[in-house]
């Protein structure tokens, strides 16, 4: 059975009388140590699905379940036992005037760990950042640096499943190089699944197993690794991508033949 | 050829308590008419060069140069007059996020009929004409409304064409973008590359491109400049990139994941101190 199962999920937001559909019936299954790609451009609806999983955006139709147990209304505190949230942006998602120790405490205690010392510093390690690192404050720290921190409070309540929001999109290739092979190191040794979201191709190649390509809020196509690998795309939007993709002189040439 | 832009040992310090800091050091390069890259990482120069070519080096930061020349005028001694005439006019500069550079409280059309008339003596119903005509050029469908919108009411591809319509409606003959597809999807990217390609190729136009990304430089440009804390470490030809000598520009290369597949782990960049010195 899957770990994460979503089915014709759907996403509205209100305001006033303006309705925006985000998300437009959303179908997809996640096994339990997969990890799972989410690619799509800018409004494509890639990170409300994210967020929608989470609780963070109305979900206005369909179902998501985690563990066969469907989410409805406000997330318990056990869900996040389960699952937790790795955001795009380190230089937003971490409070500028909480030290890196409060960040990392701070889901323990909600959750009434006792052994906090031991788990502080044992996250620290885990994602290659020393102790000399627990009582910074977030200016002090790299961007890469940041984004170590936020996974660290990710994986601090030891979830099964990591909801990666775009995680090295705001850094430069060779942090991102590094952030990847943690996450990956991390994965293989825990067994967690990933649900990864990106607009990156490759980063989700050499990510993800399964992934699925989104546009305007649907689901394009849903691909393995080997067959994006191949290139074989079966929809235009995906092989507009693949193109893309290329780089400039090479998407030239493609339009050209 | 004679070289539109000569830059010799250009250097920006900005002052710390610990004396002046230099994070640009000593870098040269001369251009035409081509399409040059700078790339580099967070914190390497490459947009403290660009925007010392125009003399915009955000104080306190000073810029010191042998020599820095555009089309035979010294620009280290440029006057205010001479620097109206340089700006906007005959070298412009494209940024990185349409969302902050743009006037959110002035329609696309007044900036841009503000940019044409700043610089040319024409009425404003000729201005408009030229708004219209430079954002047909980079492809905008439906100028009209653009011309009379918001900076929020429009995309961020569209707001960056606007931005190059700007730019170019003066006819620059150097164009300095800096980031100017970043904030963009892959595919409206390349939209926007192909235009800027279309007006090197077209108008004659020099072109510095700056960016973080080594793959799509490399795909766009003639030649590269790979910056590495304040120096330029190495020269290439974008089509040799894969065969770059410096390990920096190996290291940069090499770390990016690719779709079909490759190294796992994937190969991290072993930062030598020596690159810096």
């Amino acid at each position: 059975m899957a770990l994460l199962n979503s089915c014709d999920l759907e996403v509205t937001f209100t305001k006033g009388s303006e309705h925006v559909q985000a998300v437009r019936g959303v179908s997809f299954e996640v096994a339990e140590g997969e990890s799972y790609g989410i690619v799509g451009e800018s409004g494509s609806g890639k990170s409300t699905v994210l967020r929608a999983i989470c609780g963070l955006a109305p979900v206005t139709g369909g179902s998501i379940r985690v563990d066969g147990q469907q989410l409805v209304g406000a997330r318990r505190p056990d869900f996040y036992r389960k699952v937790q949230m790795v955001f795009q942006d380190p230089y937003a998602s971490l409070h500028p005037r909480h030290t890196v120790d409060r960040v990392l405490s701070e889901p323990l205690a909600i959750h009434g760990f006792a052994d906090r010392e031991t788990r502080v510093e044992q996250a620290l390690e885990d994602v290659g950042l020393g102790q000399g690192f627990r009582f910074r404050y977030p200016h002090q720290l790299s961007g890469g640096q940041r984004q170590r921190v936020a996974i660290a409070r990710a994986l601090i309540l030891e979830p099964r499943i990591l909801l990666l929001d775009e995680p090295t999109s705001a850094l430069d290739a060779s942090i991102q190089a590094e952030v990847l092979n943690l996450l990956d190191r991390i994965r293989s040794e825990r067994g967690l699944t990933y649900v990864l979201v990106s607009h990156d191709l490759s980063v989700v190649a050499h990510m993800c197993e399964r992934l699925m390509v989104m546009q305007h809020g649907q689901a394009v196509e849903e691909m393995t690794r080997e067959s994006l690998q191949a290139r074989n795309a079966a929809q235009d939007y995906t092989r507009k991508l693949l193109t893309a993709s290329l780089g400039y002189r090479a998407a030239q040439e493609e339009q050209a033949s | 050829m004679t070289d539109l832009l000569t830059v010799q040992n250009l250097r920006i310090a900005f002052p710390s308590r610990h004396g002046p800091v230099e994070v640009v050091r000593g870098v040269s390069f001369a251009m035409g008419k081509e399409r040059l890259g700078i790339v580099g990482e967070s914190g390497s120069g490459k947009s403290l060069t660009g925007r010392a070519i125009l003399g915009l080096t955000p104080p306190p930061g000073k810029a010191t140069a042998e020599k820095l020349e555009f089309d035979g005028i010294d620009l280290r001694e440029a006057t205010r007059s001479q620097w109206h005439d340089i700006r906007g006019e005959r070298i412009s500069m494209v940024m990185q996020d349409p969302k902050f550079s743009l006037n959110p409280v002035m329609t696309i059309g007044r900036q841009l009929m503000e940019t044409y008339r700043t610089h040319r003596r024409s009425t404003r119903a000729e201005a408009h004409e030229r708004g219209l005509e430079m954002l047909n050029a980079v492809q905008i469908r439906d100028p009209d409304r653009v011309m009379n919108a918001y900076p929020h009411e429009l995309s961020g591809g569209m707001g960056q064409r606007a931005m190059i319509a700007m730019m170019l409606v003066t006819e620059p003959e150097l164009l300095i973008a800096d980031e100017p597809t970043s904030a963009l999807d892959v595919t409206v990217q390349i939209e926007v590359l192909r235009i800027l390609d279309r007006l090197v190729s077209d108008r004659g136009m020099g072109l510095i491109f700056i960016s973080h990304d080594l793959r799509l430089v490399s795909s766009f440009c003639d030649r590269v400049l790979v910056m590495y804390a304040g120096q330029v470490v190495e020269e290439v030809k974008a089509t040799d990139l894969a065969n770059a000598s410096h390990p920096y520009t190996k290291g940069l290369f090499n770390c990016l994941p690719r779709i079909e597949g490759g190294q796992r782990p994937l190969p991290i960049l072993e930062r030598d101190a020596d690159w810096a010195l």
